[in-house]
């Protein structure tokens, strides 16, 4: 029976214009949608219900008090989660090193074997919030996981190398994973089962001690990248753009 | 405390990583900023001879079996200990499957601030990350004592870290690395002895945009006209659409032929990353502002589906 | 005087025995109906009831005179002839019975006498006669022409049990016919009345025995006469297990079927769907059982005809095969019906518009697809679909913010119906809003509504998908929370009229929002021009002059019955109509409805819409294909890239030929 606990981070939705406040220095999040990290958090969900589907225990899925949580965590107890949890406090302009701080005080009181969390998030300006928060409990920690599994008793992880070369791994227990990928893509749930979560289950409030936003570097500028060095367009139709590539491949060479 | 850049060299079965010689070009800009040195530090076992081609001012190398391949464990252990010891102006890591493990961890166990995805620095020893899938750009003071950053690639040519002559290498002690959490049981191997794309001299790289399995049998008969090989980005591996050896990018392939054309590729950091060392990159993209077209050399604005069979004639008629 | 003797020949003891097996068979009938009926009660409840009139109607056109059944020539006299010669034996076997056993027995005396009994001899012996003939088409086309819709049924551990009750219930009719026309034939032979002439076939037949002389023929028609009483019997005591059922089946299927707008989509009745048979309605389960596997629904399917795994035929078989296996066996979901063959459908609903015994296919399907949902068995495109769909309230994942964003540079500017009242709410859709390449025909839907003088506007980023496809995916849930925000941002604007680009848009709006009473007018874009030119609103100022031809979406054509209302259109813009072979009613599915446009597609033979972009090339003359729907636009628009017909026809919305034409 493993205890596994999941922190679902949420990030502004970049299917939304991002604009820079009147700071010059940050992301103006006043209309931003907050989403769960989709490419890896989603799967660090996933990955816990796996396990927990194959291997027995309980999932609790714990994730800041941002608009959109209470979607992201009825959807995770849609899935079947056990327990939900919402930790309070200003997260929208907190860094990753104080949420890290702020939820392994929490976390530790849970007591888990084991915590999943993404891999990162593509808004981590001071590192991804599994590594800090390991170290925060004092725990191992491996990113880039595509796979965890117990056998034997050992407690076994897959981690991602470029290129697809995968390293496993033995890791002491309890230890924190950062998902790069679930072993199944995530499920979908359909809408009339979140609906019934909201019903059936409850979302624990939880209060975050004070945010100790240390350990970040200061932006004293965003930008967005100039788009400077932009290509040559060639123009035309199709037949006339492809004399003028068929050119450009004999120019150089490839043809 | 010193001026030094570290850099944390990437090393995987015998072979380092580019991303290595990115960081020693980035701490070559850095130092010149803060009037240090760029040192490499190479953690292993048996593995000195890697320390050959480093366009570094010296080598630290840390000789250890546990250090003989990588765990998070051993090399958060180590390096903990030879940066609180050396207190460095900056350690550069990757922001990679190693970088990434240590660098978070370093930066709560010895109370160091964090830069994440930097890409470049400025001559003000500023730094310069990319987040929000390179739509945004951060800037900030290299923050002080000692600055962990991980870095991404695209700032820099690998080229540009590399020198001809080898750097000194001087051993530095390693910590008792006992009681290790993190162990290697075994490597897998990727499956397929399918092409190399990364030594493709022609790559017809296909992205989202190419919408479903079938369309890949139009890029298929333009890599067989021109002489290429197709790749693609990561949601059509995802897709399975293509197997994973073709997966261009940050958790792929890093490739370097002489024309990548990249068809309905958005141009996303994590896929140009691993791109930009080709020779000559042109992007067909129906999105004028897609930027994959700050990176193309040349650019076509265009539906993949109204230029590919034409492109695949023409190129069988002028052969 | 002519009179029957209906047991002529019978001994006692065989006609006693006649009577303990017509027991036995009653009791093995009424063992079986009894199951069917217990069956049935094991579905869910639904109310069919009402409409007593209009449904004896249906049975009236339906059954006596088989419309639907008659749409075919051949299949359609094929099974008239045997329908009604059937029918009418029947009817004259019971008469007789009557006649001998209950009035002359009881009362002394007998009706079939005279030129009664005549006329009685001579419609028997002619209605039998064209029951052979029916029967002999059917043989023939069954085992000689063996069309394709009569083969590959689906099996059961290789045994196709549908092919042998085909057989078996072709064999006995025809056994049993024939039997009856020898026993005829003998008795004749013997008697030798002076009616004889009246039973042509009967008179015929005594011919060719009369050269056996007597004992010989009396013997040989008692053995005859047990063997077709005997022939009978076991058809009557099969009859509830085999495919003969659908004499009833298929008439009360006919009798109780939805007289609610075929546009209007149950709402499931078991919560998650549909995963064992017993969570179907009992008219869903007497559907299955009504079906008479003739396969005229797989022949209109796309998505048969595109090379899925999949025809509505067989999966009518299947569950009905299912019915009757015992439980603990297979499961529904894997074991009869695949997620694949699932999703395969269009909703086009083309099956169902052809299908004589009134089948509603869509329907359980659909709620089958609602279990699949439920247990997250969607494809990945899907999944995606259904999330942006969830989340921004398009598929297209694109921030709602931006659904307006094809307006920018509209002058005038297209009102906002939010802020102020408008006589025309313009739901636009997400396809005519989003699809990059549908924006210059929604800028010219725009235009033409301006220079019309309408006064409308648009909900600008309050609209949502109006759910259609999302409901008939199986996404329930996300079905109603689309239409909630829709009927919440539409009750705070005030309008009188809702037109609508897309016709799925228009069905679910029209048939299925809960508009509590207050539904209000909703149009099609081309019905509302259509008014606009018959008001004189709306003038064209040249004749288009082009040959074209037309296709009826699904969504307006066969699910709402919107088929003139474009013609006339095309017709004042001065076009010529060249339909294709397909129209109407029988229009051929583009393949993207019921949710597929957002599926995977699987390497087919050849996709729907392509099919149909041959049939519209193979037209003479005809340069341009018009749809009425923004997602034809698209699909037709790739599948005449993808036949290489661009220099042949181009695809184009009715509304850029107004456009033209204005
Ligand atoms: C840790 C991590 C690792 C990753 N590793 C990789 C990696 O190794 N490789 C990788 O590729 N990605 C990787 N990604 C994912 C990456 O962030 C992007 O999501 C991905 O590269 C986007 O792929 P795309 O450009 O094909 O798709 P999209 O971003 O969806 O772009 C599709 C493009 O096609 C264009 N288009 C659409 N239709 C047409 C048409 N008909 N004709 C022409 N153009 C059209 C669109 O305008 C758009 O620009 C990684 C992400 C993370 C966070
Ligand atoms: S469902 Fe209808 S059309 Fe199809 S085979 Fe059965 S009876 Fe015929
Ligand atoms: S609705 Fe259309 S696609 Fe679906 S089964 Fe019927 S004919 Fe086939």
């Amino acid at each position: 029976m493993m205890n596994i606990v999941v922190l679902a981070k949420l990030v502004p939705d970049l299917v939304e214009e991002l604009t820079i406040d009147a700071s010059g220095a940050a992301l103006d999040l006043t209309f931003a949608r907050w989403i769960i990290n989709e490419l890896f958090d989603d799967h660090a969900i996933e990955q816990g219900i796996l396990l927990k589907e194959r291997s027995g225990g309980t999932v609790t899925v714990i994730a800041p008090d941002l608009e959109g949580a209470d979607d992201v965590l009825f959807t995770a107890a849609a899935k079947g989660a056990d327990r939900l949890i919402k930790v309070r406090s200003d997260f929208s302009a907190a860094n990753n090193h104080a949420v890290a701080r702020a939820f392994s005080a929490i976390i530790k009181g849970f007591q888990p074997d084991l915590i999943l969390t993404g891999v990162q998030a593509h808004n981590d300006l001071d590192g991804s919030a599994g590594p800090l928060l390991a170290e925060s409990l004092g725990l191992p920690y491996v990113g880039y996981v595509s796979g965890v599994a117990l056998a034997d008793g050992k407690f076994m992880v897959k981690k991602e190398y470029p290129g697809g070369l995968i390293a496993e791994m033995e890791v002491t227990l309890p230890a924190v994973f950062g998902i790069q990928a679930a072993e199944q893509p995530p499920r979908y749930v359909a809408v009339s089962k979140v609906r019934q979560a909201m019903k059936t289950s409850s979302i624990e409030e939880m209060d975050a001690s004070d945010l100790d936003l240390s350990g970040a570097p200061e932006i004293e500028r965003m930008f967005q990248p100039e788009a400077a060095a932009h290509a040559e367009m060639l123009e035309g139709t199709p037949e006339e753009v492809s004399a003028k590539l068929v050119a450009l491949f004999k120019e150089l060479g490839v043809l | 405390m010193s001026q030094d850049i570290y850099v944390v060299i990437e090393h995987l079965r015998g072979q380092v990583a580019d991303i290595s010689y990115t960081m020693l070009a980035a701490a070559r800009e850095l130092s010149r900023a803060t009037s240090g040195k760029v040192i490499a530090v190479l953690l292993g076992h048996n593995a000195k001879n890697l320390a050959r081609d480093f366009a570094a001012d010296q080598v630290l190398y840390l000789d250890h079996a546990s250090l003989a391949e990588f765990t998070s464990d051993a090399y958060q252990k180590a390096l903990a200990e030879l940066i609180s010891k050396d207190q460095p102006r900056a350690v550069l890591f990757g922001n990679t499957s190693i970088g990434a493990d240590v660098a978070s961890v370093l930066s709560m166990r010895l109370g160091l601030p964090l830069v994440n995805s930097c890409r470049s620095f400025t001559s003000e020893a500023k730094f310069i990350s990319q987040i929000c899938g390179g739509k945004i750009m951060a800037e900030g003071e290299l923050p002080s004592p000692t600055a962990l950053v991980t870095m991404v690639p695209g700032g820099y040519q690998p080229d540009q870290g590399k020198s001809v002559e080898s750097p000194p290498v001087t051993e530095s002690a390693v910590p008792a690395l006992e009681a290790l959490r993190v162990t290697l049981s075994k490597y897998i191997e990727p499956e397929s002895a399918d092409v190399d794309i990364s030594k493709e001299p022609l790559l017809i790289a296909v992205g989202r945009g190419i919408q479903n399995k079938d369309n890949i049998e139009l890029a298929d008969a333009l890599a067989q006209a021109i002489g290429g090989v197709v790749c693609a980005s990561r949601p059509v591996i995802d897709q399975g659409w293509l197997p994973t050896s073709r997966l261009v990018g940050k958790s792929g392939k890093h490739v370097k032929p002489k024309i990548y054309f990249a068809m309905g590729i958005s141009g996303a950091p994590e896929h140009v990353e691993a791109i930009t060392q080709s020779d000559t990159i042109i992007a067909v993209n129906t999105d004028p502002r897609a930027p994959i077209f700050n990176v193309a050399k040349y650019g076509v604005e265009m539906d993949i589906f109204e230029l590919v069979e034409t492109l695949t004639e023409t190129v069988k008629q002028a052969k | 005087m002519p009179i029957r003797e209906t047991f002529w020949n019978i001994p006692h003891w065989a006609e006693i025995a006649q009577y303990v097996l017509a027991l036995l068979t009653a009791l093995v009938f009424i063992y079986g109906v009894g199951h069917r009926v217990l069956r049935w009660r094991k579905g869910l409840p639904e109310k069919r009831s009402g409409h007593f009139w209009a449904r004896i109607w249906s049975l009236v056109t339906q059954v006596l005179a088989q419309r639907r059944t008659l749409d075919e020539a051949y299949p359609g006299l094929m099974h008239f002839t045997i329908f009604w010669g059937m029918l009418v034996l029947a009817i004259g076997t019971a008469l007789a019975t009557v006649d001998w056993d209950v009035t002359n027995l009881f009362f002394g005396f007998q009706f079939l006498t005279g030129w009664v009994y005549i006329l009685f001899e001579l419609t028997l012996d002619v209605l039998g006669l064209l029951v052979v003939v029916g029967l002999g088409m059917a043989i023939y086309r069954r085992y000689v022409t063996r069309p394709a819709r009569l083969q590959k049924f689906p099996t059961l551990e290789n045994v196709s049990y549908a092919a042998r009750d085909d057989a078996y219930v072709l064999l006995m009719l025809a056994f049993i016919t024939l039997s009856g026309y020898l026993t005829e034939g003998l008795r004749i032979a013997v008697t030798q009345p002076d009616w004889a002439a009246w039973s042509p076939v009967g008179s015929a037949i005594s011919a060719a025995f009369l050269a056996l002389g007597d004992p010989a023929n009396q013997t040989l028609h008692l053995i005859v006469w047990a063997i077709h009483i005997l022939s009978a019997f076991v058809i009557l005591a099969s009859l509830p297990f085999t495919k003969l059922f659908h004499i009833f089946s298929t008439p009360l299927n006919i009798y109780f079927r939805s007289l609610e707008p075929a546009g209007a989509l149950q709402a499931p009745r078991s919560e998650g769907g549909v995963k064992e048979w017993k969570q179907f309605t009992w008219k869903q389960l007497l559907d299955f059982e009504a079906c008479t596997r003739c396969g005229r629904c797989q022949d209109v399917c796309p998505a048969y005809a595109s090379g899925h795994e999949f025809s509505p035929r067989d999966v009518m078989i299947k569950l009905e095969m299912h019915l009757w296996e015992k439980p603990n066996g297979r499961a529904l979901h894997g074991d009869v019906v695949s997620a694949a063959e699932l999703w395969s459908c269009t909703t086009c609903r083309a099956c169902s518009q052809v299908c004589p015994a009134f089948i509603d296919h869509v329907g359980s399907f659909v709620d089958m697809r609602r279990y699949l949902v439920v247990e997250g068995t969607v494809d990945n495109q899907l999944q995606k679909a259904l999330a942006n769909l969830g989340r921004y309230g398009n598929s297209f994942g694109q921030s709602e913010r931006m659904r307006a964003k094809w307006t920018q540079g509209l002058q005038p500017a297209i009102k906002d119906a939010r802020k102020e009242p408008v006589e025309y709410l313009w739901f636009v859709g997400d396809y005519a809003s989003y699809n990059q390449t549908l924006i210059d025909v929604t800028r010219k839907t725009a235009q033409v509504f301006q220079r019309a003088g309408l006064n409308f506007g648009i909900l600008y980023d309050a609209e949502r998908n109006s759910g259609n496809d999302v409901r008939r995916v199986g996404e329930e849930g996300l079905y109603e929370m689309l239409a909630e925000k829709n009927l919440q941002a539409l009750s705070r604007c005030k309008y009188e009229t809702i037109v609508t680009t897309d016709p799925h848009t228009y069905n679910t709006l029209k048939n299925e929002y809960a508009w509590n009473g207050n539904r209000p007018r909703i149009l099609h874009y081309t019905e509302l021009l259509d008014e606009l030119i018959s008001s004189g609103q709306l003038k064209f100022s040249k004749k288009l002059d082009a040959r074209v031809t037309y296709h009826d979406p699904c969504y307006l054509g066969r699910y709402n019955g919107v088929y003139d209302a474009p013609r006339r259109i095309l017709h004042a813009a001065g076009c010529e109509l060249v339909e294709v072979p397909r129209h109407g009613d029988r229009a051929f599915c583009c393949g993207a409805g019921g949710g597929r446009i957002w599926m995977e597609e699987k390497p087919g033979r050849e996709r729907p819409s392509e099919m149909r972009v041959r049939e519209a090339v193979a037209l003479d003359g005809v340069t341009t294909f018009v749809v009425a729907c923004p997602k034809d636009v698209t699909m037709f628009r790739d599948a005449v890239k993808t036949t290489g017909s661009e220099s042949r026809i181009q695809v184009k919305d009715l509304i850029e030929l107004v456009y033209e034409a204005m």
